[in-house]
Parts: C-alpha cells; sequence; structure tokens
C-alpha cells in the first residue's frame, strides 16, 4: 500500500514539471509587451528596456523559466503589475473565500445525491426513482450563471430573504456570512447533485446485480442491512474520483458562480487578471488552481484506496 | 479477406439503432426538444421579426406584449430576435469548436493508440498535463491569448476538448487494435496506415458520437459562460450569453432580459442530456454514466 502511494505521488512531479511550462508558454502567447503595459504611455526607448530588463524579459527564454520556477520554490510569485500587491499571499487569501464556498457546496451535494441516487437505483423504473432522475437532469441543465441570476431576483429582490452580492467572511460576522453563502452554495450545489446523482444511481445499479448481493438477500438479511452493509461502501467509491474531480474544478472554475454573486474569490481573480492584462497574477493563477487540481486528485486516488473494498494493496 | 471479418453486423445493428433510440422516453422528448431548438436555429438564420441589432430607443425595457413577445431590452431591441441571432451564433459556435475537437483529437489519439512506442508516451504525458487544468480554465487561458471574438471563442473550446477527445480515442484504439480484422488487415498487406484509416477508425465510432453529443453540450454551456464573463462574443453580437450578461444591468426591473436566453440555454441542454443518455443506453450500455468527460 505505502509503495503505491509513494508511487502515486512522485507521478505528480512530471505531471507539475510539465504544468509549469504549459502555463509559462501560454502567459508567453499572450500579445502584447507586458514591459509596454506596465509603463503605460511612453514612447521612450530607453525606458521600455530598462523596464524589460528590470522584468527579465532581455534573458533568453529558457533561463526566464528557470529563474521563474526558482521563484516559485521560494514562494516567490512576483507583483501583481496593476496594484503592486504580493501574488502568493493574494492567491492564499482568494483561495480562503473560494474554499468555503466549494466545500460546503460539495459536501452539501455529496450529502444529497448519495442516498438519493442509492434510493433510486433500488427502487429502479419506480416513480420515485424517474421523479429522482427527472429532477438531477433539471439540475444538471441548468446553467450556474442563470439559475444563480434567478435566485437573486426572486428569493433577494422580490422575497429579501438573503443579500443579493457580495461576501462577508464568517470569521468576522457568522450569520451575515452564512445569508451571503446560501445563494452562491446552491448554485455550486446544483449542477454537482445531479452529476453525482446519476454517477451513484448507476453504480449502485451494477452493484445490485451482483450475485452476492442476491445471496445478502438469500440470507435473510433486510434490505436496510444490504444497502447500507453491502451496496454503500461499493457504489460510493468511484463517485469519489468525480467529487474530487470537481472539487478540484470548483475550487479553480468557480469564476462564474464568483461573477454573478460578486464574491473575491480565486475565480473572479482570474477573470480580473484577463481583463486587466496582468500576466504575473493570471500566471500565478492558472499555476495555483492546476497545482490545487492535482493534489486534490491526489488525494482522492489515496482515500480511494481506503474506502473501496475492492482495492487492496 | 479482412473485410470478410470486419465487423458488419455490428453496422447493421447500427442501422436498426434509431427507431430503439427514439422507442425510449429520454430518446424520445430529448430528441423533440433538439429538433425543435434546431428549427429555431435555422429559422434565426433567415428570420427574425425584428431587427437584432439596430437600436429603437422608443420602445426601451418593454415587458412581453403583443408586439415583442419576450419585450425589449435597454436598447430597445427585441428580446426574440436577439434569441434567434444568438441561437445562429451559439450553435454555429458550439459545432465548429466540437468539430474541430472531434477532427484532431480523434486524428492524433488514434496514432497514440495505433502506433503506440514513444509517439504515446509523449502525447499522453502532453495530453495528461493539459487535462491537469479543471474545468473552464484552459479555455479562458486561450480566450486570454487569442481575445474576444466568435473564431476565439471556437479555436478556446477546440483546443480546450482536444485532449479529452484523444484519451477516448486512444482507448478505444487500443481495445479495437487487438482484434482478429485487423490482424487480418496486416496479413493482407495493407499498409499501417490504411489500416488504421479504414479498418481501425470506423469501429471506433461509437463512442465517438456519444462524446460529440456531451461535448455539444459542454460547448453551448461554455460559450455561454465566457460570453457572460465578457470574454466570449462581443456585443452587438448576440449569443445566449451576453445576453445574460447585459442583462444583469437592470434585471430587477426588467426581468425578462434574464429570465428568457437562460431558459433556452436550459432547455437546449435538457435535450442535449435527454438526448445522450438514450444514445448512450442504446449504442453503448457499457459506457453509462462513465463521468470522466
Amino acid at each position: 500500500m505505502w509503495t503505491y502511494a509513494t508511487k502515486r505521488f512522485l507521478m505528480t512531479i512530471p505531471t507539475l514539471l510539465l504544468v509549469s511550462i504549459i502555463v509559462f508558454v501560454l502567459i508567453r502567447l499572450i500579445p502584447g509587451d507586458p514591459a509596454a503595459i506596465m509603463l503605460g504611455d511612453t514612447d521612450s526607448d530607453t525606458a521600455l528596456e530598462a523596464m524589460r530588463s528590470k522584468l527579465g524579459l532581455d534573458l533568453p527564454v529558457y533561463r526566464q523559466y528557470l529563474i521563474w520556477v526558482g521563484n516559485i520554490f521560494r514562494g516567490d510569485l512576483g507583483v501583481s503589475i496593476n496594484t503592486g500587491e504580493d501574488i502568493a499571499s493574494a492567491l492564499v487569501s482568494r483561495f480562503a473565500v473560494t474554499a468555503q464556498i466549494t466545500f460546503v457546496a460539495v459536501g452539501i451535494a455529496t450529502l444529497i445525491a448519495i442516498p438519493a441516487g442509492l434510493i433510486a437505483a433500488w427502487r429502479q423504473n419506480t416513480p420515485l426513482d424517474f421523479g429522482i432522475l427527472f429532477v438531477s437532469i433539471i439540475c444538471l441543465s441548468l446553467p450556474s450563471f442563470w439559475l444563480g441570476l434567478m435566485m437573486i431576483y426572486l428569493l433577494a429582490i422580490n422575497f429579501g430573504w438573503f443579500p443579493t452580492v457580495g461576501f462577508v467572511s464568517v470569521h468576522e460576522d457568522f450569520v451575515g456570512g452564512v445569508m451571503y453563502l446560501v445563494m452562491p452554495v446552491i448554485t455550486l450545489a446544483a449542477v454537482e447533485t445531479g452529476v453525482l446523482i446519476r454517477m451513484i444511481r448507476v453504480q449502485t445499479l451494477e452493484i445490485l446485480r451482483l450475485d452476492y448481493i442476491t445471496h445478502a438477500r438469500a440470507k435473510g438479511l433486510s434490505e436496510a442491512t444490504v444497502l447500507m452493509r453491502h451496496v454503500f461502501r461499493n457504489s460510493v467509491a468511484p463517485a469519489l474520483t468525480v467529487i474530487g474531480l470537481t472539487l478540484g474544478a470548483l475550487l479553480g472554475g468557480a469564476s462564474v458562480t464568483e461573477t454573478v454573486f460578486s464574491i473575491p474569490g480565486l475565480g473572479r481573480l482570474l477573470v480580473d487578471a484577463i481583463f486587466a492584462r496582468d500576466y504575473p497574477v493570471l500566471q500565478g493563477c492558472l499555476l495555483f488552481v492546476s497545482f490545487v487540481f492535482v493534489m486534490v486528485n491526489l488525494v482522492v486516488d489515496l482515500l480511494y484506496m481506503l474506502v473501496d473494498p475492492k482495492v487492496k494493496l | 479477406m479482412s473485410d470478410a471479418t470486419s465487423p458488419k453486423t455490428a453496422d447493421m445493428r447500427r442501422a436498426f439503432a434509431l427507431p430503439r433510440l427514439l422507442r425510449r422516453a429520454n430518446g424520445l422528448i430529448g430528441s423533440a426538444i433538439l429538433i425543435s431548438i434546431l428549427a429555431f436555429t435555422l429559422t434565426g438564420v433567415v428570420w427574425t421579426p425584428f431587427d437584432p441589432i439596430e437600436p429603437d430607443f422608443l420602445a426601451r425595457l418593454q415587458p412581453p406584449d403583443g408586439t415583442h413577445w419576450l419585450g425589449t431590452d435597454e436598447w430597445g431591441r427585441d428580446v426574440l430576435s436577439r434569441i434567434l441571432a444568438g441561437a445562429r451564433t451559439s450553435v454555429f459556435i458550439s459545432l465548429c469548436s466540437v468539430s474541430f475537437a472531434l477532427f484532431f483529437g480523434a486524428l492524433i489519439g488514434a496514432a497514440s493508440g495505433f502506433f503506440g512506442g514513444w509517439t504515446d508516451r509523449g502525447i499522453m504525458m502532453l495530453t495528461d498535463a493539459l487535462l491537469a487544468f479543471p474545468g473552464l480554465l484552459m479555455a479562458l487561458a486561450f480566450m486570454a491569448i487569442l481575445g474576444p471574438s466568435k473564431w476565439g471563442v471556437i479555436f478556446a473550446l477546440g483546443l480546450a476538448y482536444v485532449p479529452t477527445v484523444i484519451r477516448l480515442m486512444r482507448g478505444s484504439v487500443l481495445s479495437v487494435r487487438e482484434r482478429e480484422f485487423v490482424e487480418a488487415s496486416h496479413a493482407v498487406g495493407d499498409s499501417r496506415l490504411y489500416t488504421l484509416l479504414l479498418h481501425v477508425m470506423p469501429n471506433c465510432m461509437a463512442p465517438l458520437i456519444i462524446m460529440a453529443t456531451a461535448l455539444f453540450g459542454y460547448a453551448l454551456l461554455a460559450e455561454s459562460a465566457l460570453s457572460f464573463l465578457g470574454l466570449g462574443v462581443p456585443p452587438p453580437e448576440p449569443t445566449w450569453g451576453n445576453m445574460l450578461s447585459e442583462s444583469r444591468g437592470q434585471f430587477a426591473m426588467a426581468p425578462w432580459l434574464a429570465i428568457f436566453p437562460g431558459l433556452f440555454i436550459s432547455v437546449t441542454l435538457l435535450g442535449i442530456n435527454l438526448f445522450g443518455d438514450a444514445l448512450r443506453d442504446t449504442f453503448d450500455p457499457r459506457m453509462r454514466e462513465t463521468g470522466d468527460a
């Protein structure tokens, strides 16, 4: 088991290295000269040259890359062109905001989807099954930005139940913070719930057909015991991979939801950096998000060994 | 000789798949929705009740009524006309980007799986690294390079989906490669390229078709999302996403601006999801909801 864990961990190193090269190349492909953008309106060639050499843009590309990677290992991702803010600390504080919303949303989605998926499969082809499937496919088909806008219109503007947009940290003001969280969390959780219900239902259907389930029933075990003891772990383990994938994607890709609700998270930082042509911030965001994604998948793969009774390493 | 062992029966079965597909409730409803959306899109290509782009300041922010069925926006433009014109743009972008991804993804993936060795290892390493960028992120990065435009969105989404298609195609080719009719093709002296293109790739089409349906849904959603963020198709050309984006300013007073474009996106996605499910159940019962798309 430990050899597998070590191997799986070591496999992330070449992936991350390639990811860093891809990010570096992508940023260099963006048209426009960062030095000119930093200086704003200037025609002075000497000032431009000075800025280029200050940014290291006059060095050969491979040396620029090595310097950049070296700095990353020291926790130095540079500073924002526009605000001069330290990028590493900006990423960490923005990530804390995104993580709050994402973890709660994925948690809620999992708690709803596991029983719903199990029950739908257990009662296959009954009205209950069709009902659950119908709800899940509706959840899947609602674009998050539209669902968000509709909730703002109905729940915030018309009923006034929740504040429309914005964000307050739950550490500063718990009740207020939670009120701001409700709508973004529902928005993110909806799609996730739809995906997971379908996934768990299909897994469960396959397991319910296996001989050992028939055997368990033949022994006279109650349906509840069969479901909980024999079906649950086997059908939930594969869903873990999907939960991990979406968790990773949401941690970095919640830019749309964060835009709808004006939440100062990681996704919003990334989109703002694209608009502002803030290359160092964009570079930092891309790298950080893919790093988180790779790490979440690593953790999920390792957890998989513990949850899935079939994987014995 | 190789033709005799080629799975003709599978083709026959596929020819009968359409009626079976329609017999399933989700296939029926999904096809009905998609055909309606297609008809709606084609209508938008040839005719819109009002000009979707020219402002009409006398008719600003009117709620839905007999003249403007779905109301007007802050420039007095008819929302229904803009949704019709937007369907054209959104569907065009999704079709182009999915075709782009399928064409290059299938070719690269097939070559990778069929030829193996260092080609395969190199391609897969790069693919895995590209797949380490979650969700919309790759498309966002490409949009930063290409700038907001219609073709920018097409290339960004196309490029973002290529790695997924490569993986799928490589997997199918690896399993088909070992089948007897491929060996037969070698035996009669067909060139490797001929075998790949004429015998291996045609037998990898079922999962590809299923993925194409799913990708079309993703592309439609991603296009709306990019346009919603302001990184997609720039105004005044309407897409369902940038209509939603523009609605944000006044939608407290004019909710119809946000309701209808979103409704069209949702219904289209619902059609694609239902149709995709039916397709999966019909063609490939083992492929159901693998979730790695």
